[in-house]
């Protein structure tokens, strides 16, 4: 390991006056595997956006404190300037055309051409490729991966654990290659191809490359890092030599916040061991968020909550029991088999839900409050109308005085119920959501992400009603949420859940670090909260 | 992403901040403008104004049903009906049933567009169900299928075996290209129910109320459970599938709805003109109510019955108004004829550039 | 199990990529049938004229498909630039230049570029601002483009822009382009620079064609699989037989010799272009193309300027089409002012299509293949028509109706396969059980 490759200097950033990166200072040396870890939010990706020079940093007015790459001091205005300058990246989605050859992958608008009479009038965009040097230089990358498949094979239909490969090999094909980013790589993968991919990491950061590898693998980051370096909230909060620590450690200080635990009045209470919910082997296709065979009883009257990292199916859950994407499985509600991949039948069967996806699927944007407020418990339970024999027409009084209450009882800051609910705060569109789900009376109220995008103190607003509802009207809630304390602060017994499983289920005052452990993945032996 | 997508969004807010243009919109504010000065060029070059304006309104109200056709369509989220002459051609061959069958005034306008609805309905079936198989290019499928139909349907008019003397040519077989509706008394038959003079202005009363009452029917269905929940599939299928509505079914009686007031607005057009036109006469008919919708106001995802009242009167309004002024100015030319193309379609690529999505 | 699924899975692709080209075969073969007084030399001298005609316009069609616009129906623009340079060529030949028709012919093709090229930007940036929408788009601002065409022509010619009223091109008043106007001395102009009997151009083209395939088998292709190996071997047979024919014909001067001869100029033009399409596609900017073409999103996180590259796609697309123009109203004698355009679009269109391309995919061979499938369907369907109906315009409808329902038919196909394969589905998690 040698000189120091890239200095992080001071860097901060804000975006619409919200701080996501405070102070930041990192170093990579050549030759050097650093790993970079966090929880969703901590500042990672915005991080990578800023040593990128993506453009969305720019937009937003930039970024404080300074970069040096090789000594000297670097702003990148564009990703393409920041590859010029040896900084690659591997993506988590793969950027492949399936319908080109491996070389044509790699050499992406990087192709070697010769010139020839008409380019030498018209210009260079003129040149012909020269496949046989792309051909060579290609298989020289794939050589350095210990690959053996031809280069001239399309990539459509190679297994993924190749594509990422290639991905890799487009990277190092590129000329002075200095520092390369690698994100999550391994999240795809399988075992043994997990394996050949740590293996080569070394491999090219045996050859002088800096590498940046963001995993929340933790015993990945174990194996082959030299230095760890881990984000919260925005905030550098330690810099340490892999070999002085530890996955506990490490677990710990990724979730490390101080939790207020406020559950006044939960004395109150009382869940039945009723099983109201009971979902076995659940497996949703949501793209991003799969969930791969998830097994959880809900009690009648208690708050769950669903935790976990990004990307490990967390939140296919509730959208695979409403029937928003294929689910398959069983899950039984109130005794009875809920019959999946049907949303009517969940709506029926009085379950209602929260999606994290407000706007996409919460609200429509260009329509009141009032039709917002009623829509489904109108085309579900037929109210709200007035029966004209065969055609059913929207009652509008009834509409207002309905709209009108949960305007007051949520406390929906509008101009009036005929205002249109795209143009509502977060919040108040949150409110509206809510107002929806409870017009519709349910027992089982499914919510995920509900403070996400919201200010904190509508946060506060909407995670009060939610225990309020659950203490005041019985109402079961499972709650799914990137933001552990919010988690923690309201529920019961907390689910996590990885890989599309349910790794295990803690209770909101277990420590931080079987919090982190869980989270990662990692088998750890410490004893689990609540029951299974 | 989608922060930068917002930005992008205010900028664009920014740029019509002007309330009125925000309200109205740019495109109907310049065709209204380019409206009013051609009648007052009118005024101004002494064209009598009661014909003029007797004219606007019979356009108005011919036209108006045709328009209407599109608002179901759009609002159930697949975008303009491109493919109106379906509609129409269901209205044209309800026509040449009755006509055949030997019915004549009001009983053969009855059962005309009985038969008219009775085809549409199907027609719109079917096509509904198409839309459904070829989600995200419903307007490029929607043209060539409208196209494709009419050239089908050419070759039934040349071979259906008709008898009736009013429609056949003088000799050999098929139906003639332009068919007279005042040989069976149908011409004009409901622009004269209770119309009336007043200042030398025709007021086609009985075609405006029918107008007017479809445009209330439309209205009245849009707030009907079926209504609202056709609203809301087009205006985010992801809210409606959560909330478990059938959006395909939805769609598929949007579009049957479109086809049947596509066949009654042929009927309403066809008796003002007291003539229908077979062949390639109604090929071309779905742009200019395309058109219509959305010089009013609508886009190609949001159309409210004002958007066509408003966009059928100032678009046939301009059309009527303009050509007796731009014959009396550049004789000779068919200067009225080019500018309706020009504007018909400029004001659809106008809407296509406000699409979103699209770009793998 | 698995491999006779997979080989079948592979097949019906195969058949449902295919299905308008076997339509249109069945098709001219059922026309064949049916009518038995077609003279083989009549269809084909009817057959090569058009083709002379249509193939360059519809060739100018692949490169836009290549980058990803889909199908262009705004070709028409750039056949409207091709008739104004020729108006505009016309009109100064007349008035003062007096050329001959090879240097009208020239001037028309020089003149063409700059507009075409003008327009075709203008048309590239508009499906920019139309992504995913550019077929509807192409095709009305193709209707669009008609009405500011008419506009120069009819009012602007004589009103704002100064002509002689007495030009035999301009209307008796003054104002306006007659609606139609003789070619003139550009009549053949190209036709006749050049001609050689049909059979022996058949003869060296397919020689030329069978040394091309031969030499690019044997230097090409690292692996020569067997799907390779099967197409190769039934070109190169159907081309020996095919100069085996010309020689035999040649030699007894039999009817098929009396097919009209062949303008070797077009011939040699048509040739140039189809070779330009494919030496592009082998350079920097057509390896862009086809980059931006299969992923807008990954072209551009490369770094590749996806929009300049769509614009010159289009650029090239309308130049080639004005330049066809061209080429096919020099063949034709006369220019029908307001008319010769507004059908070019879709009729070139319908025929990339029968030749078994897709909004995603075409290519040079496909382009050919097309322009004479559909042409034999244009010559055969009043035939057929007149000899199973009795009618000869009951097959001109037919004919206009395969034209819409095959544009109409291929889209339709393609969009809903790529809704089905877009479909979220529950079996990849299937797969991935079975394999662990």
């Amino acid at each position: 390991m040698g000189d120091i490759l890239l200095t992080i200097k001071n860097v901060s950033k804000e975006f619409y006056g919200n701080q996501v990166l405070k102070d930041i200072n990192m170093e990579i040396k050549k030759g050097e595997i650093h790993a970079l870890i966090g929880e969703n939010g901590a500042g990672k990706s915005t991080l990578m956006n800023i040593l990128f020079g993506m453009p969305v940093i720019h937009e937003t007015g930039g970024y404080q404190g300074s970069i040096e790459l090789d000594g000297k001091e670097v702003m990148f205005n564009s990703p393409h300037e920041a590859m010029s300058h040896g900084i690659g990246m591997v993506h988590q989605e793969f950027m492949l055309i399936p319908g080109f050859t491996i070389t044509e992958n790699i050499k992406i608008n990087r192709e070697l051409t010769n010139p020839n009479m008409v380019s030498r009038i018209f210009g260079k965009q003129y040149e012909s490729l020269d496949m046989k040097r792309m051909n060579s230089d290609a298989r020289k990358a794939l050589d350095i991966m210990g690959m053996s498949i031809e280069e001239y094979t399309l990539v459509a239909g190679l297994p993924v654990g190749h594509m990422q490969f290639i991905e890799i090999a487009r990277e190092i094909d590129k000329t002075g290659i200095k520092l390369l980013v690698f994100d999550e790589p391994t999240a795809v993968l399988t075992e043994s191809e997990t394996q050949n991919l740590l293996a080569a990491i070394q491999k090219l950061a045996a050859q002088g490359i800096g590498i940046i590898f963001i995993s929340h693998r933790l015993e990945e980051i174990m194996q082959v890092s030299h230095r760890v370096t881990i984000l919260r909230d925005g905030e550098h909060v330690v810099t340490k030599d892999t070999k002085d620590t530890n996955v506990y450690e490490i677990a710990e200080l990724m979730v490390g916040r101080k939790v207020s635990l406020d559950r006044s009045g939960s004395d109150s209470r009382r869940i039945s061991d009723e099983i109201v919910l009971s979902i076995k082997n659940l497996e949703v296709k949501m793209p991003g968020e799969e969930v791969k065979g998830f097994d959880l009883d809900v009690r009648k009257g208690e708050i769950i909550g669903i935790g976990g990292l990004a990307g490990q199916g967390k939140l296919g859950v509730a959208n695979g029991i409403m029937g928003i994407f294929p689910a398959r499985g069983q899950v039984i509600y109130e005794g009875r088999p809920l019959e999946l991949n049907n949303p009517r039948g969940a709506i029926t069967a009085g379950i209602s839900f929260l999606s994290e996806d407000r706007k996409g699927v919460g609200l429509l944007l260009d329509e009141s409050i009032e039709i917002n407020t009623v829509f489904t418990s109108m085309q579900i339970h037929k109210e709200f109308l007035h029966n004209l024999g065969f055609i059913r027409i929207m009652d509008s009084q009834k509409i207002r005085n309905h709209t009108n209450k949960m305007i007051k009882d949520l406390d929906i800051r509008c101009t009036s119920s005929l205002q249109h609910a795209g143009s509502l705060s977060g919040g108040n569109q949150q409110k509206v959501c809510m107002a929806r789900a409870l017009t519709q009376k349910p027992k089982l109220l499914l919510v995920s992400e509900p403070t996400r995008g919201i200010d904190i103190g509508a946060k506060k607003l909407i995670l009060d009603l939610l225990k309020s509802l659950n203490e005041e009207q019985g109402m079961t809630i499972v709650m799914t949420s990137s933001e552990l304390a919010e988690l923690r602060s309201i529920c019961d017994r907390i689910a996590i859940v990885c890989d599309g499983k349910v790794k295990g289920i803690l209770s909101p005052e277990a420590s931080n670090a079987e919090f982190g452990l869980m989270m990662s993945g990692v088998h750890a032996d410490s004893q689990m909260g609540g029951a299974e | 992403m989608l922060k930068n997508e917002d930005k992008q969004n205010n900028t664009v807010k920014k740029n019509l901040d002007i309330p009125i243009v925000k309200s109205i919109g740019l495109p109907t504010l310049i065709i209204a403008a380019f409206f009013l000065l051609v009648m007052i060029t009118a005024a101004v070059l002494k064209q009598s104004l009661p014909i003029l304006i007797s004219d606007i309104l019979r356009r108005f109200g011919m036209n108006g049903v045709l328009v209407l056709a599109m608002v179901p369509a759009i609002k159930s989220g697949t975008g303009p009906n491109f493919a109106l002459p379906l509609g129409i051609i269901c209205g044209l061959l309800a026509w040449t049933i009755g006509i055949e069958m030997g019915f004549v005034g009001f009983k053969l306008l009855l059962i005309t567009s009985a038969i008219a609805t009775v085809f549409a309905v199907a027609t719109g079936y079917f096509y509904g169900k198409l839309l459904n198989a070829v989600k995200g290019a419903e307007m490029t499928i929607a043209t060539y299928t409208g196209f494709s139909t009419v050239a089908l349907m050419s070759l039934v008019w040349l071979m259906a075996p008709f008898k009736s003397k009013q429609m056949g040519w003088m000799m050999g077989k098929g139906l003639r290209e332009t068919i007279k509706l005042d040989g069976v008394n149908a011409g004009e038959i409901i622009n004269n129910f209770l119309s009336f003079e007043i200042i030398g202005i025709k007021i086609p009363t009985g075609l405006l109320l029918t107008f007017f009452a479809f445009c209330f029917l439309v209205w009245l269905f849009f707030r009907t459970k079926t209504g609202v929940a056709i609203i809301a599939g087009g205006s985010n299928p992801a809210f409606a599938a959560a909330a478990g509505i059938d959006i395909d079914k939805n769609r598929i009686i949007a579009n049957i709805l479109s086809t049947v007031l596509g066949a009654y607005g042929i009927i309403l057009y066809s008796q003002s003109y007291g003539f229908f036109q077979l062949y390639s006469g109604p090929l071309m008919m779905a742009f200019p109510a395309v058109a219509g919708v959305l010089i009013g106001g609508a886009t190609a995802s949001k159309a409210n019955i004002s958007h066509v009242i408003i966009g059928t009167f100032l678009l046939q309004g301009l059309l009527t108004a303009s050509m007796p002024v731009a014959n009396q100015l550049f004789a000779g030319t068919d200067l009225s004829e080019i500018m309706r193309v020009i504007l018909q379609n400029g004001i659809i690529l106008y809407a296509l550039t406000q699409v979103k999505g699209g770009g793998k | 199990m698995r491999k006779a699924k997979n080989m079948l899975s592979k097949q019906m692709p195969y058949l449902t990529d295919n299905i308008v080209p076997i339509i249109f075969i069945a098709f001219t073969l059922l026309g064949f049938a049916l009518t038995d007084n077609v003279p083989i030399n009549y269809f084909l001298s009817e057959l090569s004229s058009r083709f002379y005609r249509n193939a360059f316009i519809v060739l100018s069609l692949i490169i836009p498909v290549i980058a990803g616009l889909g199908l262009n129906f705004g070709i028409v623009i750039g056949a409207m630039s091709g008739q104004l340079a020729i108006i505009i060529v016309r009109y100064l030949s007349i008035e003062y230049l007096h050329l001959s028709g090879v240097w009208e012919l020239f001037f028309c093709i020089v003149l063409a570029l700059p507009i075409a090229a003008f327009i075709g930007f203008l048309t590239g940036r508009l499906y920019n601002k139309t992504r995913g929408q550019e077929m509807i788009a192409s095709l009305i601002v193709g209707f669009f483009a008609n009405g500011v065409y008419q506009f120069i022509l009819l009012f602007a010619t004589g009103v704002i822009i100064p002509v002689r009223a007495t030009h035999p091109m301009i209307k008796p008043d003054g104002v306006g382009v007659r609606m139609t106007v003789d070619m003139g001395e550009l009549h053949y102009s190209l036709q006749n620079i050049m001609k050689t009997p049909f059979m022996w151009t058949v003869l060296v083209v397919s020689a030329v064609l069978l040394t091309l395939v031969v030499a690019l088998y044997l230097t090409g292709r690292k692996r020569p699989d067997k799907g390779n190996k099967v197409i190769f071997i039934i070109k190169v047979l159907l081309l020996a037989a095919i100069i085996a024919y010309s020689v035999f014909a040649i030699a007894t001067k039999n009817n098929i010799t009396k097919v009209k001869e062949v303008p070797t100029v077009t011939i040699i033009f048509i040739g140039l272009l189809c070779l330009f399409t494919e030496l592009i596609m082998k350079t920097k900017l057509g390896q862009d193309f086809r980059s931006v073409g299969q992923s807008q999103h990954i072209a551009r996180s490369n770094g590749i300027n996806v929009d300049k590259t769509r614009i010159i796609a289009v650029i090239m697309s309308t130049v080639m089409a004005a330049w066809g123009q061209i080429f096919y109203l020099q063949d034709m004698g006369t220019l029908n002012v307001y008319g010769a355009h507004t059908q070019i679009g879709m009729f070139s269109v319908a025929a990339l299509l029968v030749g078994g391309a897709s909004v995603r995919k075409a290519t040079v061979s496909q382009a050919l293949i097309g322009t004479i499938l559909f042409n034999s369907m244009f010559i055969m369907s009043p035939e057929i028509g007149k000899a199973v109906f009795g009618n000869a315009l009951l097959g001109e409808y037919f004919r206009t109706f395969m034209v819409y329902g095959i544009i109409g038919m291929a889209l339709g196909i393609y969009v809903w396969n790529d809704n089905r394969k877009a479909r979220i589905t529950l079996d990849p998690i299937e797969l991935n059980a079975q394999d662990n």
